[in-house]
């Protein structure tokens, strides 16, 4: 039973990404231009450029080129950078390397810090510091990232000088010169991500706090933390894990404003650049890789809810 | 009585304040005692304050209310000043709460075991190791199945009954002085309700703990209470031993009270319909039917609820539904009103054929189709007004709309015995009651031939409960409807309905017009379901566990079987090899009274004959002891 349900799941996240394949490779070949127009520019004659698209394979008919593009990825050939020449494998390996890192250490200190407050201000709902923690998350949900970043450059790097105002990396910084590089977008990040995930732990909680059980666990004289800890949580935890899947497929592909502000070599640059020099495969590839990520994480979440949930874990 | 006091509730006074900070008294000084292994009941209607009074004992009260007044003492020390921590300690070791229904104060994420022993382990009355084998001992008292292992079970995997008996386990664990028991019986079947009731006297009396029974039903008191306090609007209007109350009633309010207490089902009980209404078509009726949910497989549904069900509702009759929660009644009446199409079988209205689907029948008819639902809370839209809500059944059926719409609305709320100005009302302004008469007066504007009417008096107090009937059999009588009433409550059905279906399992098991069905020969499952009706006599639970049918059917939960007779593993009566395995023969019997059952209906007759004798016999002599199962 419970193993089925993971298997649909399963069978249902392979569904989408075929779905969403389907989508990038139609909506990156719509798009206008020629890739071996651009690739030849002024030069080419009507032979070079056929020459070069029969190389390409873009002379192909449209459901070809999707099936040996999908071939190709599943066997993990991404295919060649159509302007520059180099592997897509070796443009995204370094890059994701960084997004990785970027989004391990953002969740790392987000999730326990989030999960924490959002459970303290449950615990004691309507004091000033649940106050504070309610008004500013709701501020910091309503502001743009961009303007965190650039408040942020603003104190810290311009007026006190504490931090470098951009994360580049050179690949050979020390563990603390890299740490200090990546301290602001660090910072923003956290601030983004954790106001959604401490609200929703709260919410989640404080939902069920109104439920009969919990006023029989405080009629058994338990105490409001045990309460909160063992007797809500576990029933709350389903929306709170979701919210934090959400948020992890943002780090990974919802970053690029945050990593351009502080010209961080990350994988969603690399894509916008990618965009910007309409090199498709690369653009096709790095769609694939957030598409898997998000769909990763849901089925993560979704695993992770039905675990907590003890009707869908050990039916009658 | 020699024994020691052991609670006091002193002029105890407890207020709600309204928006505009004006005092609203909840409880206006009520005064009484409970000495050592005493019971004692509060007894009233909702809104008597009995929860609130019993919640008191626990120092607590539901959000908005305030303690305003008075001392609620145990032993000697008043519970309401006491400290917070001090309050804490108090709960769940020294008083322990039972609510009302157990489903929804079980947490579903832990397990039973660790639910019954917390508290006792918490208040460190208990270590982990000693809570577990009180756990299991209280289990065994309680006559749950598998007492070792039931406690490594989610709530979710035990039944309804069980649970409820599990809870008590629950408050029992911690050895309290005190249990406050609120309406622990209210939500469950009959035969649910004695076997719970059994199994709280029977704990209550080997634990010697004292108890406060809260619940508006007199039959239940008189099975467990020793004392009982008749409340009304937060007052007490008379108080006194157990007999005294119930023999003697002296306050005119108790008297209304016993005159509610539903009767035990007789022939006769009722109101017939005279045959004045054609009877050549049945206004609705199945035939063969079988349903339920999930996929088709094998031309079956993958759980079925409904097996070859036939049924007929005559023109402007009343049928009563009835039988245990989860044998397929609600279901009976979804497939009537096309909301679950079936899986085999068909539905009639009126001789034609009826579209499974809801989306494949015509206006007219869903128009002569209506469902009254349970809860009329969720049924009415909290935003709509009440014009509103009655209004748009008579603009999208018959097109009537502007100031006649009006007239009309305010001549359907008369129907219900409603003021005309309600039309501006929300529903959140009216009382249970009266939102129960707004949702039937929504399917009355429909104009329907048929009104399914599912549970509607059962979330009601026995009073309120007693006018909504009232109005139905008059709405019968001026609009010539048919009525599909569906219940688990055989004395409110047998009171009004012409005719009854006793549904087991899923399937019809016996049926015919209510005079036949509700006198011998029964079937071994309404037998069942009469016997377990409460009677206001002190002493009828010990009289009935004696009988034959309680032992087998009482302790043995509901098997939803495709071949042989479903009540077969419930049956005092039941044929080994015949009744488990054989498709079951439908005896016929006057004026269409139908018994689906092996036995014949000599054998049946001659059963009941002898059950009255040995019954009689045993009052006789007074022997104690329960009967030998056959």
């Amino acid at each position: 039973m419970m193993a089925q349900m993971v298997l649909r799941r399963l069978g249902i996240g392979f569904i989408m990404l075929i779905v969403v394949s389907i989508i990038v490779f139609i909506g990156t070949s719509i798009l206008p231009g020629d890739v071996a127009q651009i690739i030849l520019g002024q030069s080419a004659t009507p032979e070079t450029l056929a020459a070069l698209r029969a190389q390409l394979g873009t002379d192909q008919p449209l459901y070809i080129q999707y099936l040996s593009w999908l071939g190709n990825m599943m066997t993990g050939d991404l295919g060649i950078s159509k302007a520059g020449g180099a592997t897509i494998a070796s443009l995204i390996g370094g890059r994701l390397g960084n997004t990785m890192m970027m989004a391990g250490i953002v969740s790392a200190i987000a999730i326990p810090l989030s999960v924490a407050l959002g459970l303290w201000a449950a615990m004691h709902p309507g004091t000033w510091l649940d106050r504070i923690i309610t008004f500013c998350t709701l501020s910091l949900i309503s502001v743009p990232e961009f303007f965190i970043a650039t408040i942020l450059v603003l104190v810290l790097a311009v007026e006190l000088h504490w931090l470098p105002s951009t994360a580049y990396l050179s690949g050979d910084e020390t563990f603390w010169q890299l740490m200090k590089s990546l301290a602001m977008p660090l910072i923003t990040l956290v601030i983004v991500v954790s106001a959604q995930m401490i609200r929703m732990t709260r919410a989640g909680i404080l939902n069920v706090m109104s439920s009969p059980y919990i006023e029989m666990a405080i009629l058994k004289g338990v105490p409001r933390r045990r309460i909160i800890l063992r007797h809500a949580f576990f029933n709350a935890i389903g929306p709170i894990v979701n919210v934090i899947a959400l948020n992890l497929a943002y780090l990974v592909s919802g970053v690029v404003i945050v990593e351009t502000i502080f010209a961080y070599p990350g994988l969603a640059k690399l894509m916008i650049d990618g965009v910007q020099t309409r090199d498709l495969p690369l653009v096709q590839a790095c769609a694939m890789i957030f598409s898997g990520t998000y769909v990763a994480l849901i089925l993560v979440a979704d695993v992770a809810s039905i675990l907590s949930n003890p009707r869908l874990r050990q039916p009658k | 009585m020699a024994k020691e006091k052991l609670f006091e509730v002193k002029d105890l006074r407890i207020s709600a304040y309204n928006d505009e900070k004006v005092e609203i008294p909840i409880v206006k000084g009520v005064t009484f005692d409970i000495h050592e292994g005493e019971v004692v009941a509060l007894i009233g209607e909702s809104g008597s304050g009995k929860t609130t009074i019993s919640l008191a004992a626990l120092a607590y009260t539901k959000p908005g209310l305030h303690f305003t007044g008075g001392e609620v003492l145990l032993r000697g020390k008043d519970v309401l000043t006491m400290a917070p921590l001090e309050q804490r300690a108090l709960r769940g070791a020294n008083v322990a709460y039972l609510a009302q229904s157990a489903a929804a104060t079980f947490n579903p994420a832990i397990t039973i075991s660790e639910q019954v022993t917390e508290s006792a382990v918490l208040h460190g009355v208990l270590s982990q190791k000693e809570a577990t084998k009180r756990a299991e001992v209280l289990y065994h008292a309680l006559e749950l199945p598998d007492p070792s292992r039931i406690g490594y079970r989610y709530p979710h995997q035990v039944s309804g009954g069980q649970l409820q008996r599990l809870m008590a386990a629950m408050a029992l664990c911690g050895k309290p002085d005190l249990m406050v028991l609120d309406e622990p019986t209210t939500a469950l079947d009959v035969t649910t309700q004695i076997e719970v009731l059994k199994a709280f006297k029977k704990v209550i009396k080997e634990e010697n703990a004292a108890a406060i029974y809260v619940t508006h039903d007199l039959a239940v008191v008189a099975q467990i209470a020793d004392y009982i306090v008749v409340l009304y609007s937060g007052e007490i209007m008379e108080q006194g031993p157990v007999e005294q109350i119930i023999n003697n009633p002296s306050h005119a309010y108790t008297k209304r009270l016993m005159d509610a207490v539903r009767p035990t089902p007789t022939a006769g009980m009722g109101v017939q319909v005279g045959d004045e209404h054609d009877r050549d078509v049945p206004a609705i009726e199945m035939e063969h039917l079988t349903a339920g949910y999930g996929g088709i497989v094998d031309g079956e549904p993958v759980a079925t609820i409904l097996r070859d069900v036939s049924v007929k509702v005559e023109n402007g009759h009343v049928v009563g539904v009835i039988g245990e929660s989860g044998c397929g009644k609600s279901t009976m009446a979804r497939v009537m009103a096309g909301l679950l199409p079936q899986a085999k079988g068909h539905v009639r209205l009126e001789g034609k054929e009826l579209e499974g689907s809801l989306n494949d029948r015509k206006l007219d008819q869903l128009q002569k189709v209506q469902f009254v639902f349970q809860m009329a809370d969720t049924a009415l839209n909290p935003k709509q007004v009440i014009g509103d809500i009655i209004g748009r059944p008579l603009e999208f059926y018959h097109g009537i709309k502007g100031k006649k719409k009006h007239a009309k609305v305010a001549e359907i709320l008369k129907m219900v015995e409603l003021p005309a100005e309600f039309a501006s009302r929300y529903p959140m302004e009216l009382s249970g009651g009266q939102k129960q008469r707004i949702n039937m007066a929504r399917s009355l504007a429909a104009n329907p031939e048929v009104m399914l009417c599912d549970e509607v008096t059962s979330a009601l107090d026995s009073i309120v409960g007693a006018n909504v009937i009232k109005l139905l059999t008059a709405l019968r009588d001026k609009t010539g409807v048919s009525f599909v009433f569906i219940s688990h409550d055989l004395s409110t059905v047998g009171s009004f309905a012409d005719e009854i279906v006793v549904l087991y399992a899923g399937r019809v098991v016996e049926q015919g017009p209510t005079d036949e069905v509700l006198s011998p020969p029964y079937h071994p499952y309404t037998r069942l379901l009469i016997s377990s009706v409460p009677e206001l006599r002190i002493g009828w639970l010990e009289d009935t566990m004696q009988k034959r049918e309680m032992a087998v059917g009482i302790a043995r939960g509901v098997e939803i079987t495709k071949t042989g007779c479903p009540f077969f593993n419930r049956c005092p009566m039941a044929i080994e090899d015949t009744c488990d395995v054989k498709d079951v023969p439908i005896r016929e019997l006057k004026d269409g009274h139908q018994i689906a059952c092996h036995l014949t209906i000599d054998q049946l007759n001659e059963s009941e004959v002898h059950a009255q004798q040995v019954l009689h016999g045993y009052e006789k002599i007074g022997i104690d002891k329960p009967l030998e199962t056959g």
